[in-house]
């Protein structure tokens, strides 16, 4: 658990858990997953990135609030939305601009692209094109930490599609039956593409399958911070206490389509509206303001500061190198590591 | 030399690399107390302990993932995949993500893990306890493919795939548990990449893969009676492909049948017999001939059972069409 900053119960929990420092730095890669986003939208409309891409613009609060509590040895993996996790798990942006890019600076060099990046280093076992492709990882890579004593604890985030996929069911029931040190991070952001949650899932929240795997569920407001990183700190302590998983579910709203082909039809135009009056950062922002953490003017100068960053981060990246084309085959076994 | 079982050899395998390396340790079903179906892994979970032979719950999909997982962050996972068959239930992991991992992070995550499993028909097992699908994942590039012919090989091949750094699978036959073979007491290992001539010939090269060298191997000796004289190679992994050893073999008998229990059509044989013409065709004195499964579930009938695999018989009837020069059509 966090140090506790400030032990007055009636403040929102991040502000008591958390330092001014840690909570102006929360902010700060909320602004930064918000303009990196922005920057990928407006580079691949320059061209300058192919393929797709899956923006998570409007769901910063829970990538942000659901990692604070985690150090680099923690492990997460993520989802084919997932740029904000790496932005959370302090990856280096212009290292993931690189990669969108399909440059060799990129994380994995540009073998991977928007939808695998993986930063060891930082703990990111890596996004992934298959949904619920990484929920048995995760719970294999609790199983090391329990196994080997490591102490890390592994974030699952996954998205509302992946929890009618089979891998979500048998994930959760090995990871209870073995107490295995993760939390599901569920971000439901109501669509998996166009379908909606409704149309899907038998149950009303996601959080209510915990009980079928006897492990505590919780639905909060993915897009206040201070409630995600309440309920996911929680179940990240449990989980490094050694009783076992937890499943958090993240309520929150991709502003944008599923990916580029999204045309919208499936949800209408006064639903989007109403989700962007609940934007996260707005309300990290209008939260450290208003208990003098930081002023307007402040808040103003951070945002600018990130846009600055990402424009440097899309510089390095249009600068870097392609990957050679005799390369092609390299990494495709480790013997052919340099 | 002493002689042991291929249930024995591979049992030897996982416990001396257990005992060589704390990281390394077994999950699936029915792997613990039960030792397995085919009682492979008895044994171990008395020496290593339950939290080193892991009984799963029946959810393939799910234990394969968490072995990409673990593997992925400094374990070593052998996965026991009770049947072949089972092959398509995690297929995702296997495919999509172990394979694929160490490329598409730009060859910063490994995935150390073993996937041991089985092959082969004539057990009266139907249709689906049947399968030789070793290649639906040879056509996945990442993974390795291990085919042991003995005991001998099942016990330095496993011992390899251990300590290799890639996903690897290894198929073992069903039907050879209790074949015994001359093993030594020694530790030894057999490097992936090497085929193994068994038989040295010069009229026709029979290249055979898992218990399919057996039945070249009697095939040689038939013909061998009749005057011909073929040379048996076994590649012992079909990922990588000692195509070297099989192409300078070709060019020496300029005759060739490739023998293997998956389903002939784009199979193992298919991709063998083609590298064959496409690196040896002007040495070649007749068609290179495919011999795989019939193209048909596996019946449970015995009477139609056996009649779907190579068997020595035919393999020799085949040899001596394409030694004598005479045309063969595919059955």
């Amino acid at each position: 658990m966090p140090d506790t900053a400030n032990s007055d119960t009636n403040l929102p929990y991040a502000l008591r858990a958390y330092s001014r420092e840690d909570l102006v730095g929360a902010l700060r890669k909320m602004f930064l997953i918000r303009k990196f986003e922005e920057g990928a939208e407006d580079s691949y409309t320059r061209g300058l990135i192919h393929g797709t891409m899956h923006l998570s613009i409007g769901q910063e609060a829970s990538a942000v609030g659901s990692c604070m509590s985690l150090t680099d040895a923690d492990k997460i993996t993520s989802t084919h939305r997932g740029h904000g996790h790496c932005v959370a798990k302090n990856a280096d942006l212009g290292r993931m601009f690189a990669e969108f890019f399909g440059k060799e600076t990129g994380y994995c060099r540009g073998r991977g692209g928007s939808m695998h990046i993986a930063d060891v280093e930082k703990g990111n076992l890596g996004a992934n094109g298959i949904v619920g492709g990484g929920l048995p990882i995760a719970v294999g890579a609790a199983l090391t930490a329990k196994r080997l004593g490591t102490g890390a604890v592994t974030i699952c985030f996954f998205g509302d599609g992946a929890n009618n996929e089979g891998a979500f069911h048998e994930a959760l029931n090995m990871a209870s039956v073995w107490k295995l040190p993760v939390v599901f991070v569920c971000e439901n952001n109501k669509y998996g593409m166009s379908t909606s949650i409704e149309r899907s899932t038998s149950v009303k929240n996601i959080a209510d399958r915990a009980v079928a795997y006897s492990m505590p569920g919780v639905t909060v407001d993915g897009n206040d911070f201070s409630a995600v990183t309440e309920a996911v700190d929680a179940a990240v302590a449990r989980a490094r206490a050694g009783e076992g998983p937890s499943l958090v579910e993240n309520l929150t709203y991709r502003w944008r389509g599923h990916s580029k082909s999204d045309r919208n039809r499936y949800r209408t135009k006064e639903e989007i509206a109403e989700w962007m009056e609940r934007d996260p950062i707005r309300r990290m922002a209008d939260l450290l303001v208003s208990h003098d953490i930081l002023s307007e003017a402040e808040v103003g100068a951070l945002e600018a500061e990130t846009e600055q960053e990402i424009r440097d981060a899309i510089a390095f990246a249009n600068q870097s190198p392609a990957p050679l084309i005799e390369d092609a085959t390299r990494f495709v076994y480790t013997e052919e590591m340099a | 030399m002493r002689e042991i079982t291929l249930s024995q050899a591979v049992n030897e395998a996982l416990a001396e690399e257990m005992r060589r390396d704390p990281t390394t340790f077994i999950m699936g079903e029915d792997v613990a107390e039960a030792g397995t179906p085919f009682k492979v892994l008895s044994g171990l979970v008395e020496e290593f302990g339950t939290d080193r032979v892991i009984d799963t719950p029946i959810a393939e999909p799910g234990f394969m993932g968490m072995a990409v997982g673990a593997a992925m962050t400094g374990a070593r996972p052998i996965v026991d995949l009770m049947f072949g068959d089972f092959i398509f239930l995690i297929m995702d992991q296997l495919c999509n993500q172990a394979a694929k991992t160490h490329y598409m992070s730009g060859g910063k995550l490994n995935v150390p893990l073993v996937l041991r499993t089985n092959l082969g028909a004539t057990r009266r097992s139907a249709a689906q306890h049947s399968q030789s699908l070793q290649a639906l994942v040879a056509h996945i590039p990442g993974l390795k493919v291990a085919m042991p012919s003995s005991a001998y090989e099942a016990k330095g091949l496993m011992k390899t795939a251990i300590r290799d750094n890639n996903p690897v699978v290894i198929f073992e036959d069903k039907l050879m548990y209790q074949d015994k073979a001359p093993v030594p007491e020694e530790e030894y290992l057999i490097p992936f990449g090497v085929a193994n001539v068994k038989r040295e010939g010069s009229d026709i090269t029979l290249i055979a893969t898992s218990s399919m060298v057996q039945v070249a191997e009697k095939a040689a000796e038939m013909l061998a009676a009749e005057g011909i004289s073929a040379e048996v190679i076994d590649p012992r992994t079909i990922v990588p492909l000692d195509e070297e050893a099989l192409l300078k073999s070709v060019r020496k008998t300029s005759r060739a049948i490739v023998i293997d229990e998956g389903h002939q059509s784009y199979g193992v044989t298919a991709e063998i017999a083609s590298r064959l013409n496409e690196k040896a065709f002007y040495h070649l004195d007749a068609p290179v001939l495919r011999m795989g499964a019939m193209d048909v579930p596996v019946p449970f009938s015995p009477a139609l059972e056996d009649i779907t695999v190579p068997t020595p018989e035919g393999v020799a009837e085949n040899a001596r069409k394409l030694c004598a020069g005479e045309m063969i059509h595919a059955a």
